[in-house]
């Protein structure tokens, strides 16, 4: 028995002591107002008050803490990505990850279980070397597999011809892990909490008020704080609230969907990916099978489930795992997806002075949570932009310079 | 006939003349056809069904209709099934969840002993120092985790799929749903009425209406009696609405078929979900709702104990009580927590039997028998404030304890499609606060109407509105009976009873007590849904039917927090959990195949998917791999060649705007292009970004014929449907890719072969050049007929009918022979590109890669003020190219590098190989790669980087590799 669980048993009074402050009143004026309380709002409150000391940082959100995208995704991490930047950027985040239960006194449950991209066409072949390449170029353990060595590591797999998309390899990507999606967040809240950051949940950004091109207070349905800075982290409502502050942004917002089944006992061990078949799916330490398909083919500000979406994933889930078919879906949900022309993130300045964006992040933000709060912290308090982030910077379609990362999506979009 | 079972005319579902067997955890219980699992195993004493989620506790039914985890079972290869309500299986053991050793001496039970150690999110708090152990602790939390296992050599079941439609879905065939199903139905509509379980009259077969006990059974079989007679109603028993999806999309699971109804309205008439009180050992097997006794008594004609307590905080419990002492059972006491002594008939009936009522009492404590397998009795206390009780307990010895204590609406589906529950104070009840869309109507108990004449009443005007939303003639609006008639007093404010030593269940599926729930709130997660997903409260199968309420009034109060108006967390679809091969059905991934493919299997073809059809990779055993592709290249170079096409896009463009469309999907100029002529198409999309190629043919002034990728046709059409929404040219865009076969003939012997099969085309080269199209017959056919130049050599695209393939496959091959005519396949082709220097769109370019990178500037017709992308392309060709793909080739005796190796300067990478090939033709490796804009002049050499890390160099040679003058395709 941990001795971290000794004084649960022992003590008379449970021990509790509160994560997140209790709900109180907003002050007149901060130094950095932070949009949105998920996982990248409250990562970037955390580093700002830790690496930065700037702790006169309110964290706003409309609803319950970390209820967007962060409470909502498949809570995949990953590095293997096909750009230089991109896999530079993810790298660092999983390096993060790795510390953050030890740092946080709070157990992620983050899990290295192994990751495939199982390929079922010559392009996906292809693709997945490349992927192969440019991981192992910069340092990330992933490798080209064959049917032989993807039999191994997860029998379970059907690896039969005899199917309409049979699997020909795979990208293995040996770091690839899960993790307690919602812990991250409150990791990050509680720490940013104790270091003075106040947390504003059920508080809804209704404006900016900007003079001469620089924002200087946030209006809310509390009331209006002054700021000297604003970083914006609303994944889903990133255009609503760019629009706000007076600025467009090439995303396209599209709902994506998962499910997770009843528990069962523990069979599969890593983390599938099949682009041809819309398919990712992993095995929780609940046991269940959460899984996810393609983004929806239409965009959409609504969080609604969808019939077709399970009909099809489902479908393709019994031709990898046939055995599955009387196991038994429990719950499905969305969330929405801000997709850029290029299939990578936002950050960094936007065209409203000391109003910094974090957002674009598609069916990838959660993975690059504890990365991009530290690099944005660090944008906010020096003014400058890091040179890990500054590739992706809104600036970059103005021009075209995209970092394509279409090749690295987990599935169609 | 075991002790437990009841005479007629209980057992409404069971067929007493047809006896089987149920098999469970090894041994054979006598049941009936129409017994669950359950029932039977109730009939025959035994209660305790599986071992729950964290303290592995006995556990028995708790509502007979699974709505808590407490009666999941396994069968072979199927965990987590519902023992309440399936039936009995014939021939298979069944055995209980979650236990090691056995369902009746689980090793588990320990975890309860260091239950005080494992508090509310246990697992955030510890298994992490130092750095690294999580792993190890990982595995033990994941073996304990998960309740049934899978057999991972079975294979899933047939399943199936059926479309329904009507004007009016009915959800819910109890008196309400049946009454509304008849109005409707009266209007002259098609309705659908849908109801899960076997018989429909939901309440109405086992719950107690009036003293009497008649009234239930009377009414029940009248509306069924009238249903049945309705010619345009359609019952659905046995099947469970799962969803309600936008615009009234109803997915229903009956067995192994999932219906898909799409209603024009609907009628939710869903009922109302019994709930539990809690109290120290709530759990164990003999505490069940009164309505599950209701259950067993009437519907199985199961005796549920010997001696029961009642504890009740509604008249219904009355009406158990008597149900009951009908079916033979002792009933030791009614505990009754209301402050006020019912005035209800039932109430007075049952004292005139002489039953004890404690009034104002609680059941402080249920007393556990041997290993908590069963109940030995109850503790009873006065009830002196909220959740408070007086100190002084009573014991009553039983074997049963029914409760009611209240309800909760089946209003699941409302939330699915955007409606909305609320929490009524003064009724102490979840009430349905908004519906979905403006097409639906809530009935009976699911909207609170608890009195069966109310419920009636509602069912009429229900089936009235519902018919009239589905848009039919309908009558007089009739009355409507007041809302929530009978609603209050149904339901006890707070039937909440935290004990100092706990196992007070909140949730059965979770193992969480009342406890959980504070300290979730004392760690600073006081929003509901901070609550459930800390402690995951509500989490588990049963997705809070049970538990949600007594949560959130748990939550709500214990974070200071107003009751009135509080909403539940998000209900997701599905209602119930749908087996995974019920959605998935027989699965719908068809293969297209062209119209030669059977002549390719029997020249031996090795087939490789290509997009979503099957193509000749090679012909020959695979075995000879290398050996037969070099005879088809060969054999195109030398002689002549033919290769099935038809799986390349083909897209008909008519009108007089035809070739303005072009211009402003395409990169190159179509205005001035002559009838007779193809052109090259390159697409582009808004970013620049080469999005696919094929050939354009005039046909006429207003007529094109353009090809496009086997991949990318799809794409293609469906953006130029887009942009012509916006652009409203007068044209019309048909997608005839699978309506034409073609073939390409290559090959300097290409010519002599088909000038034995046209007779109405010149082919001669002057009068069918090179790029120029004709129309004629081929071998009698009909046919388009291109001269291209993709694979280098002399030779003619062929399009025709589909229906015609085949005959135009064998009469080239047949007149061929005589000039060594070969089938190759897409290997070959891919190889005879590349010595041509052609790019494969997608395999050379990457999603971001603009035509100047790929020497594809030719293709721009940069004077054009338009066309999809020219911004982006613009402005990208204003500024120096990050990368360009040139040709290379390697030094004699070099390894080859495979398709994707990087380019490599330094510690940078600069690209990747996008093609590569042994070229026999030219003796020497030929492939395309992207390099660094300085490395691009012939004879410079680059870096590749092989996947074991070495490194190799490339030189840089111009391309065509092969006849750089073009003279062969030209000829």
């Amino acid at each position: 028995m941990p001795f971290g669980l000794l004084k649960y048993a022992l003590s008379k009074q449970y021990p509790g002591e509160r994560h997140f402050p209790a709900r109180k009143e907003l002050r007149p004026s901060y130094d950095v107002v932070i949009v949105g309380g998920g996982g990248h709002g409250l990562a970037a409150a955390y580093y700002l008050a830790r690496d930065w000391n700037i702790t006169n940082v309110a964290v706003l959100d409309k609803g319950y803490l970390a209820g967007g995208n962060t409470a909502r995704n498949t809570a995949i991490i990953r590095s293997n990505y096909l750009t230089p930047e991109g896999v530079r950027f993810y790298d660092e985040s999983v390096r993060l990850y790795r510390d953050l239960a030890n740092e946080f006194d709070y157990n992620l449950m983050y899990s290295e279980r192994g990751h495939f991209t199982l390929a079922h066409t010559d392009a996906a072949m292809r693709t997945a070397r490349w992927r192969a390449e440019v991981n192992k170029h910069l340092g990330v353990r992933s490798e080209l597999v064959y049917p032989d060595e993807i039999a191994r590591i997860c029998p379970q797999l059907n690896m039969s011809r005899d199917v309409r998309y049979p699997i020909l390899g795979a990208l293995y990507h040996y770091p690839g892990a899960i993790a307690r999606h919602d812990a991250v967040a409150w990791g990050y809240a509680r720490g940013a909490h104790r270091r003075g950051v106040e947390i504003h949940t059920h508080t809804e950004v209704t404006g900016f008020d900007v003079d001469n091109g620089r924002v200087s207070a946030v209006r809310t349905n509390r009331g209006t704080i002054k700021c000297g800075k604003v970083l914006q982290a609303v994944a889903g409502m990133t255009s609503v609230v760019a629009g706000m502050a007076g600025f467009k942004l090439p995303i396209r917002t599209i709902p994506l969907q998962a499910c997770v089944t009843e528990p069962v006992k523990p069979f599969l061990d890593p983390i599938i990916v099949s682009g041809s078949l819309h398919v990712y799916v992993s095995q929780s330490a609940r046991g269940e099978l959460v899984m996810g398909g393609s983004v929806d083919p239409y965009s959409l500000y609504n969080t609604r489930s969808t019939l077709d979406f399970k009909e099809e994933l489902i479908m393709h889930m019994l031709e990898l795992f046939p055995f599955i078919g009387r196991m038994r879906m429990l719950r499905q949900w969305a969330g929405m997806a801000d997709m850029t022309p290029d299939f990578s993130p936002v950050m960094g300045e936007t065209p409203v002075q000391n109003y910094y964006i974090d957002a674009g992040w598609g069916t990838w933000g959660f993975k690059a949570t504890p990365v991009c709060g530290k690099r944005m912290a660090e944008t906010v308090a020096t003014g400058k932009v890091p040179d890990l982030i500054a590739p992706f910077a809104l600036e970059r379609f103005y021009g075209f310079a995209q970092v394509g990362e279409k090749g690295a999506a987990s599935v169609g979009h | 006939m075991s002790s437990h079972r009841l005479p007629q005319p209980y057992g409404i579902l069971i067929d007493r003349s047809k006896a089987i067997t149920l098999r469970f955890e090894g041994r054979d219980y006598p049941a009936f056809q129409g017994d669950t699992i359950t029932s039977a195993l109730f009939a025959n004493g035994q209660r305790v069904l599986s071992r729950s989620f964290k303290y592995h506790r006995p556990r028995g039914t708790l509502s007979m209709l699974a709505q808590e985890a407490n009666s999941l079972v396994q069968l072979p290869g199927e965990p987590s099934v519902r023992a309440d309500t399936t039936a009995v299986p014939a021939g298979i053991d069944v055995r209980g969840q979650n236990y090691l050793g056995s369902l009746s001496r689980d090793w588990l039970t320990v975890i309860e002993w260091i239950g005080p150690f494992l508090p509310v999110g246990f697992y955030y708090k510890a298994f992490y120092k130092p750095k690294g152990v999580w792993k190890y602790w990982e595995k033990l939390v994941r073996a304990l985790a998960g309740l049934g296992r899978i057999d991972e050599h079975a294979h899933h079941g047939y399943a199936d799929k059926a479309y329904l439609f009507a004007d009016v879905a009915v959800i819910g065939g109890g008196a309400a749903g049946m009454q509304a199903a008849l109005d409707a139905a009266g209007t002259g509509a098609e309705v659908i009425l849908i109801d899960d379980q076997p018989r429909l009259g939901g309440a109405l077969n086992y719950a107690r209406f009036d003293v009497e006990g008649r009234r239930g059974a009377r009414l029940a079989e009248e509306l069924r009696g009238r249903v049945e007679a309705a010619r345009n109603i359609q019952v659905l028993t046995d099947a469970v609405c799962t969803g309600w999806f936008a615009d009234n999309w109803l997915p229903i699971t009956q067995g192994q078929r999932l219906y898909k109804l799409r209603a024009r309205s609907v009628v939710i008439a869903a009922g109302a979900l019994e709930q539990p009180m809690v109290f120290r050992n709530n759990d164990l097997p003999g505490i069940m709702y009164g309505s599950a006794a209701q259950r067993l008594i009437r519907l199985y004609g199961v005796k549920p104990g010997h001696r029961a307590v009642v504890a009740t905080a509604n008249d219904a419990g009355y009406a158990v009580a008597l149900d009951l002492i009908e079916a033979g059972v002792t009933v030791a006491a009614v505990v009754d927590l209301r402050a006020e002594p019912s005035a209800s008939p039932f109430a007075s009936a049952v004292a005139a039997r002489g039953i004890t009522v404690h009034q104002q009492h609680t059941v402080s404590e249920a007393l556990p028998g041997p290993g908590k397998r069963s109940l030995f009795g109850v503790e009873i206390d006065a009830i002196t404030g909220r959740g408070v009780t007086a100190g002084r307990p009573h014991r009553i010895e039983c074997d049963l304890l029914c409760t009611s204590v209240g309800y909760t609406p089946a209003g699941h589906l409302v939330c699915h499609s955007g409606g909305q529950l609320v929490y009524d104070a003064e009724l102490a009840m979840l009430v349905i606060d908004r519906l979905p869309g403006g097409s639906a109507v809530a009935a009976g108990a699911v909207n609170a109407a608890f009195d069966l004449d109310a419920a009636l009443a509602e069912g009429t005007y229900a089936g009235w509105r519902a018919a009239q939303l589905a848009g039919l003639n309908v009558g007089a609006e009739p009355r409507r009976p007041g809302a929530r008639a009978g609603a209050a007093g149904q339901n006890h404010p707070w039937p909440i009873f935290p004990h100092p030593k706990g196992k007070e269940f909140i949730d059965f599926d979770e193992d969480l007590q009342v406890k959980d729930i504070l300290n979730a709130l004392a760690d600073g997660y006081d929003d509901l849904d901070l609550v459930k997903r800390y402690s995951t409260v509500v989490m588990g199968p049963s997705q809070g039917r049970h538990s949600a309420l007594n949560n959130m009034r748990l939550a709500t109060v214990g974070a200071g927090r107003e009751l009135q108006g509080a909403t539940v967390t998000t209900q997701r679809p599905p209602f119930q959990p749908e087996l995974l091969e019920v959605l998935g059905g027989r699965g719908f991934q068809p293969t297209r195949l062209t119209a030669m493919h059977h002549r390719h299997l029997e020249l031996g073809a090795q087939s490789m998917p290509a997009g979503v059809w099957l193509r000749p990779a090679y012909y020959g055993a695979e075995s000879r791999r290398a050996e037969n592709i070099a005879a088809e290249v060969r054999a195109v170079r030398e002689n002549v060649g033919l290769i099935d096409v038809g799986t390349l896009g083909k897209l008909e463009i008519r009108g007089p705007d035809a070739a303005e469309l072009l211009n402003r999907m395409y990169t190159f100029a179509y205005a001035k292009q002559p009838v007779g002529r193809s052109r090259y198409v390159l697409m582009t999309d808004g970013t620049g970004a080469i999005a696919d190629d094929g050939v354009a043919c005039r046909v006429n002034e207003q007529h094109f014929y353009v090809t496009a990728t086997t991949s990318g046709v799809d794409a293609v059409y469906r953006a130029m449907m887009r942009w012509n929404a916006e652009w409203r040219l007068n044209v019309d865009i048909a997608n005839v890719t699978a309506a034409y076969a073609a073939v390409n003939l290559a090959g300097p012997k290409s010519r002599e072969v088909l000038s034995r099969l046209v007779t109405d085309i010149d082919l001669g080269s002057e009068a069918f050049p090179y790029m120029g199209v004709r129309e004629g017959h081929v071998a009698g056919v009909p046919a388009r007929l291109m001269r291209v130049g993709f694979v280098g050599e002399l030779g003619y695209e062929i399009h025709v009918p589909a229906s015609q393939g085949e005959h135009l496959w064998d009469a080239l091959m047949r007149e061929g022979a005589a000039h060594g005519i070969r089938a190759f396949g897409v290997e070959a082709q891919r190889v005879l590109r590349l010595e041509k220097g052609h790019i494969i769109i997608g395999q050379d370019t990457d999603g971001l890669t603009f035509p100047q990178e790929a020497e594809m500037g030719w293709a721009i017709a940069a004077s054009k003020p338009f066309y999809v992308g020219k911004r982006a392309i613009d402005v990208q060709a204003a500024r120096p190219l990050t990368r360009r793909l040139v040709g290379f080739t390697l030094a004699a005796g070099t390894t080859l590098p495979e398709e994707c190796n990087i380019t490599v300067r330094g510690s940078e990478i600069v690209g990747r190989v996008t093609s590569i090939a042994m070229s026999a033709s030219l003796g020497k490796a030929v492939g395309l790669a992207y390099v660094a804009p300085d490395q691009t002049e012939p004879g410079t050499r680059f870096d590749i980087k092989l996947g074991n890390g070495t490194t190799i160099q490339g030189e840089v040679v111009p391309v065509p590799f092969y006849d750089p003058e073009n003279k062969r395709q030209e000829m």
